[in-house]
């Protein structure tokens, strides 16, 4: 028993052991953002020697006489719109490939399938030939638009799983009480899809929130630039000189995330769960 | 059981219809549209000059194609065994519901969650520095560091042991596997005596086989594109001299910075023949080593 119980306490040692290590630099940052520039390199302690927030009070003033606080109101206004668009289009096109009945569905299902795995540098460039002759550009119509017609094939898998497991005994009845195919989706399926649509909305907010290539190529105006870009122009605009600030922008840039992960955990791990088990 | 038909025909296609438009106007157009750019001459500005397949023997040619092709190579074959390793070893070791697994396996995936934010990126530009955290570290125990960001030979490392630190995702994939291998295999190896070891090269692995092909497969797919920590750790350049050109920042550079829109949709179309001929032969490779349990 003895050896058993050491054996156990051992283990738990080494899984906290190895996740302070993988945690670290992270650890690292949120400590340097709260010292000042010349304490970041020279010292190692984790705790500040002065605590301030100097580098927070300097980095909310921004780039370019934009402040944060308008990249957050931009990142956070993507994010918004993309989830909204995502959870409308993605749904009624799972709806259809789960629950209705149509000529080619296995073949339109098995295209969707593959547009999955095609990386999206094939469609990229006439998109953003398109959206740039069109006047598109430095707003955020392209990053938006294509939303609101389930171009994320990862969603309608994920949903298209998640609605076959809604019995069809279930649907029988307001069937036979006379609900179409509208109602059908608008009373039940819906309702019933909340968990996955709540997955849904949690990574289209990650994926917005972290995306940086799509907003790099249509956004270079600073006052439309998300946090991402913000960030990224803050190397450019400050070079070393001013890590503390740096450090302190980056740090609440991850906060939004860190918060959706805390309070919606459950959904994110049996949401990526769902998304991998073959139905 | 019963087939579920009760809509009109036409009903199917109404709430295909986003999908439908979507798919049309913003990929298989677009497909299109890029395969024919790959044979111009295309700025933009004037309209494309056809030029056959001169972009794709001109790329066949480009040293830097070449050495992009060699730096996503080499990461995707080092970064995606040892994330997936390490996502398998913790899968198995947190699927014991030992106390404090929640707070465990969500510090584990910590780095998934942020891994490919700009911040992380600007973190790890600065932890392999000179003067950076990794450096403070070794000089306590009296090693002198290097610029690891900025000598080639060590640079697409450090790119490499981030994507390895975002384990947690296929970590999270791989526990929920496991927790759906029946309990009455492990009972029946218990009792035929057989070692921990054993069991999980007998029992466990092969019903895992799935999974870890699910994982894989997506890994390599992702890790192919990987864009964000290279563009942010070299300044947008694949700088010091080459050594983090991943094939995607190659693909922008032409593309987006020269508008040789032409040449990058050639690029673009290797890039798809490459990752189609991967996936082709994992899943022709697959039929021998994974084990479906009907």
């Amino acid at each position: 028993m003895r050896v058993k119980q050491r054996r156990k306490l051992l283990m738990h040692f080494l899984i906290i052991l190895f996740g302070l290590i993988m945690i670290y630099p992270l650890i690292w940052m949120l400590s340097a953002s709260f010292k000042e520039d010349v304490e970041i390199f020279q010292s190692t302690s984790l705790l500040p020697k002065n605590p301030t927030l100097n580098n927070y009070i300097y980095g909310w003033k921004g780039v370019s006489g934009v402040s944060f606080g308008k990249f957050f109101i931009n990142s956070f206004f993507i994010a918004i719109v993309s989830i909204i668009a995502n959870i409308l289009s993605c749904s009624m096109a799972a709806y259809a490939f789960s629950k209705l009945e149509f000529k080619f569905k296995n073949t339109l299902f098995a295209i969707m399938l593959v547009t999955l795995m095609l990386p999206f540098h094939v469609r990229l460039i006439p998109q953003y030939i398109v959206f740039s002759k069109i006047g598109w550009v430095n707003t955020y119509l392209p990053l938006l638009v294509p939303k609101f017609f389930a171009t994320e094939g990862f969603f309608i898998f994920l949903l298209v799983q998640f609605m076959r497991g809604i019995s069809n005994e279930l649907l029988e009845a307001p069937r036979i009480d006379g609900a179409g195919t509208f109602r059908i989706y608008m009373q039940f399926i819906m309702p019933l899809s909340v968990p996955a649509l709540v997955t849904v909305a949690i990574f289209t907010f990650i994926w917005t929130w972290n995306d940086f290539f799509s907003q790099m190529i249509y956004l270079s105006a600073p006052p439309t630039f998300t946090v991402s870009l913000a960030l990224r122009m803050f190397v450019d605009a400050t070079g070393e000189s001013s890590w503390g600030a740096l450090f302190a922008m980056s740090c609440l840039s991850l906060v939004p995330l860190l918060f959706i992960f805390i309070v919606f955990q459950r959904y994110l791990v049996e949401g990526i769960m769902l998304g991998s088990i073959k139905g | 059981m019963k087939k579920y038909k009760f809509n009109r025909p036409w009903e199917g296609y109404a709430f295909l219809t986003p999908w439908l438009l979507g798919f049309l106007l913003f990929t298989a157009i677009p497909m299109v549209l890029s395969l024919y750019f790959s044979f111009t001459q295309y700025d933009v500005v004037t309209s494309p000059k056809w030029v056959g397949l001169e972009n794709y023997i001109e790329l066949a040619n480009d040293p830097r194609v070449h050495k992009s092709l060699q730096v996503t190579f080499t990461y995707v074959a080092l970064g995606v065994p040892f994330q997936l390793i390490f996502a398998l070893l913790l899968a198995v070791v947190f699927k014991n519901n030992i106390p404090g697994i929640r707070i465990y396996r969500a510090i584990y995936y910590l780095p998934s969650l942020f891994g490919g934010s700009v911040a992380v990126a600007i973190l790890w530009r600065q932890l392999f520095n000179k003067e950076g955290a990794i450096n403070q570290l070794l000089s306590l125990v009296g090693i002198e560091g290097k610029n690891w960001i900025a000598s080639p030979d060590t640079a697409l490392y450090t790119l490499i042991l981030l994507l390895i630190w975002q384990f947690g995702s296929p970590m999270v994939i791989f526990l929920g596997g496991l927790k759906q291998i029946s309990l009455d295999y492990y009972e029946a190896a218990e009792i035929d005596g057989a070692s921990k070891i054993g069991t999980f090269f007998h029992i466990t692995l092969p019903l895992l086989t799935p999974m870890v092909f699910f994982n894989i497969v997506m890994t390599i797919i992702n890790a192919f594109q990987a864009f964000t920590p290279s563009y942010i750790i070299s300044g947008g350049t694949g700088a010091p001299v080459d050594s983090t050109l991943f094939y995607t920042l190659y693909l922008y550079i032409k593309g987006f910075q020269h508008f040789s829109m032409g040449y990058a949709s050639a690029l673009a179309w290797v890039l798809l023949i490459i990752i189609a001929i991967i996936t082709a032969i994992m899943f022709l490779l697959a039929q021998k080593w994974v084990y479906y349990d009907e």
